[in-house]
């Protein structure tokens, strides 16, 4: 097999494939950035947390009106949405610590979700909403997606440096100005938003997955975040075309595939990533002159 | 209690009958007086003697359960504030001219851009306090010192009217306490209003001409040398520093 057949033709050949391509690049556009965010905040549960509270959202989306990209859409950022803001508030208002009120969050809503899908639905649509399908992705989801991401990266430059400082400093943040808070709730819609783009081509489950593996790997490599949140996104969209190849040429399930493939760079890089990798700690090479 | 200084000089914050705390409990009791424009102001007491929760106060960040602060028509982006032992995330992949850059905070905002000229104040800012070749530096990798000089290089650009400093010289070398020390007399004057909450009296003797001492209530506040008097001192290091869980309502007059 040439190079052409096994990286181009499959893209050349189906229109699927194509569709599938600009999606996951589109869908990396946006989730690179946020999953970066996710992580230097020390969010990378809630981000979990809020793609399983996107579940019965959706599920009552499909429930009304079956495989309808507007319902389960609209669904799943409110559900999303009530998740955020519901685990804050527990959390702030009782005496039960963040992750343990996403956790009991989360778990309601898998469940929830998984409930109400099967109350109308076949075993395949349950499939289809926990792991995606990002072979089927039709224009209408394309513009979805690319949308979010465009929105995206536009909020992102708004909110760039309260975001930074919240999460450096945000005593000094709070001493200079109120973007704080509104930030953080720009940032958690965001999240809400990439999660639900993510949902209609990875599923709900793995969605999450697009954001925090390439960014986690990213932070082996980068010492800037300007860095990192680049090569986030290259991670992102590195993965998404390698995996829809795997998935073509092994006839895996797409999905899972782009996760698995961004998970073997996050394994590589936890192994040989320059800023705090396991081999670079072990091995320790001589110390400098200065 | 007040502090006398010259009757010439504006004042710039008055407290009156200020009471700040936490769930009730005062941490300071019925604090009254003015500090003036321009005043180098040390602000000394035992630990718990409620001078981190004054400066709190003065920032806006709690709120007083009694009595108020006048800051003279300071708004909050007048005021700089470095807190003790800064909360900052060291770990975040933020270099050291960015972190001082947020100094411009107050110019650039949201959106404002960082220009040739701003770039020259930072450099500036970073030779000030002898950071200069640190400017690519992750700020996780720096000392104690070099982070505490990085902070200051940021007060220094945040070009405040009032800077309250929290326990700043905590835990520095002999070198870097000098160099700061020659910042804060430098902030004095060019006019700024300086308090700064420290521990080391024979400093504060030799740097700070004000002094309040605070014991939870004021215990003396004035000149230096009268105010850590060593009666002053003794009265100070008897307050309790416990909460009382039982204590009643205040009934001090107002």
């Amino acid at each position: 097999m040439t190079a052409y057949e096994v990286l181009v033709a499959p893209f050349a050949e189906f229109e699927f494939m194509r569709r599938a391509l600009v999606g996951v690049l589109a869908l990396s556009l946006g989730a690179g950035p946020v999953g970066a965010f996710l992580m230097l905040r020390r969010m990378s549960l809630t981000g979990d947390a809020m793609a399983h509270g996107i579940l019965p959202g959706a599920a009552i989306g499909f429930l009304m009106s079956g495989l309808n990209l507007f319902a389960m859409t609209i669904g799943g950022l409110i559900a999303g949405l009530v998740v955020a803001v519901g685990a804050g508030v527990v959390a702030r208002a009782t005496q039960m610590k963040e992750d343990a009120s996403l956790a009991a969050f989360y778990l309601i809503s898998l469940a929830l979700g998984v409930m109400i899908v099967s109350l109308r639905g076949s075993n395949l649509d349950l499939l289809h909403v926990l792991f995606g399908t990002v072979l089927g992705i039709d224009d209408a989801t394309l513009l979805l997606i690319a949308g979010i991401s465009t929105v995206t990266l536009a909020t992102l430059a708004v909110i760039w440096r309260p975001l930074v400082l919240e999460c450096v400093d945000p005593t000094f943040l709070a001493s200079v100005s109120r973007a704080g808070g509104a930030s953080h709730i720009a940032f958690l819609s965001l999240v809400v938003l990439n999660l639900v783009g993510g949902f209609h081509a990875l599923g709900t489950l793995l969605a999450v997955g697009l954001m925090m593996l390439p960014a986690a790997t990213a932070r082996f490599f980068a010492r800037d975040l300007t860095a990192l949140v680049t090569l986030a996104t290259l991670v992102a969209a590195a993965s998404g075309v390698a995996g829809l190849l795997v998935s073509y040429h092994l006839g895996a399930p797409s999905g899972p595939a782009i996760i698995l493939v961004a998970g073997c760079a996050y394994a590589l890089a936890v192994l040989f990533g320059p800023v705090g990798g396991l081999i670079g700690r072990l091995v320790p090479r001589r110390h400098l002159e200065a | 209690m007040s502090a006398p200084a010259d009757a010439s000089a504006k004042a710039q914050i008055a407290f009156s009958d200020l009471t700040l705390g936490y769930e009730r409990h005062p941490a300071v009791h019925h604090l009254s007086g003015t500090v003036h424009e321009g005043t180098l102001l040390a602000v000394c007491g035992p630990n718990g003697a409620g001078k981190s929760t004054l400066l709190k106060g003065i920032t806006g960040a709690l709120r007083p359960l009694g009595g108020g602060i006048d800051l003279k028509g300071l708004s909050t982006r007048d005021i700089a504030y470095l807190p003790q032992g800064a909360e900052i995330d060291r770990s975040f992949p933020i270099s050291v001219f960015d972190m001082v850059a947020m100094g411009l905070w107050r110019r650039a905002g949201l959106f404002g851009g960082i220009g040739a000229k701003d770039r020259e104040r930072i450099e500036a800012a970073l030779a000030a306090v002898g950071l200069q070749g640190f400017e690519t530096r992750p700020i996780g990798t720096l000392s104690g010192g070099q982070m505490q000089r990085t902070l200051f290089a940021r007060l220094l650009l945040q070009d405040a009217r009032l800077i309250l400093l929290d326990e700043p010289f905590t835990a520095l070398d002999a070198s870097t306490v000098a160099d700061l020390v020659a910042l804060v007399g430098r902030w004095h004057r060019e006019g700024r209003t300086v308090m700064a909450v420290l521990h080391d009296f024979e400093m504060v003797r030799q740097t700070f001409p004000q002094t309040l001492l605070l014991a939870r209530g004021p215990v003396a506040w004035g000149p230096t040398r009268d105010a850590l008097s060593p009666e002053n001192l003794l009265k100070a290091r008897r307050m309790g520093e416990a909460w009382h869980q039982d204590a009643t309502s205040c009934t001090r007059a107002a």
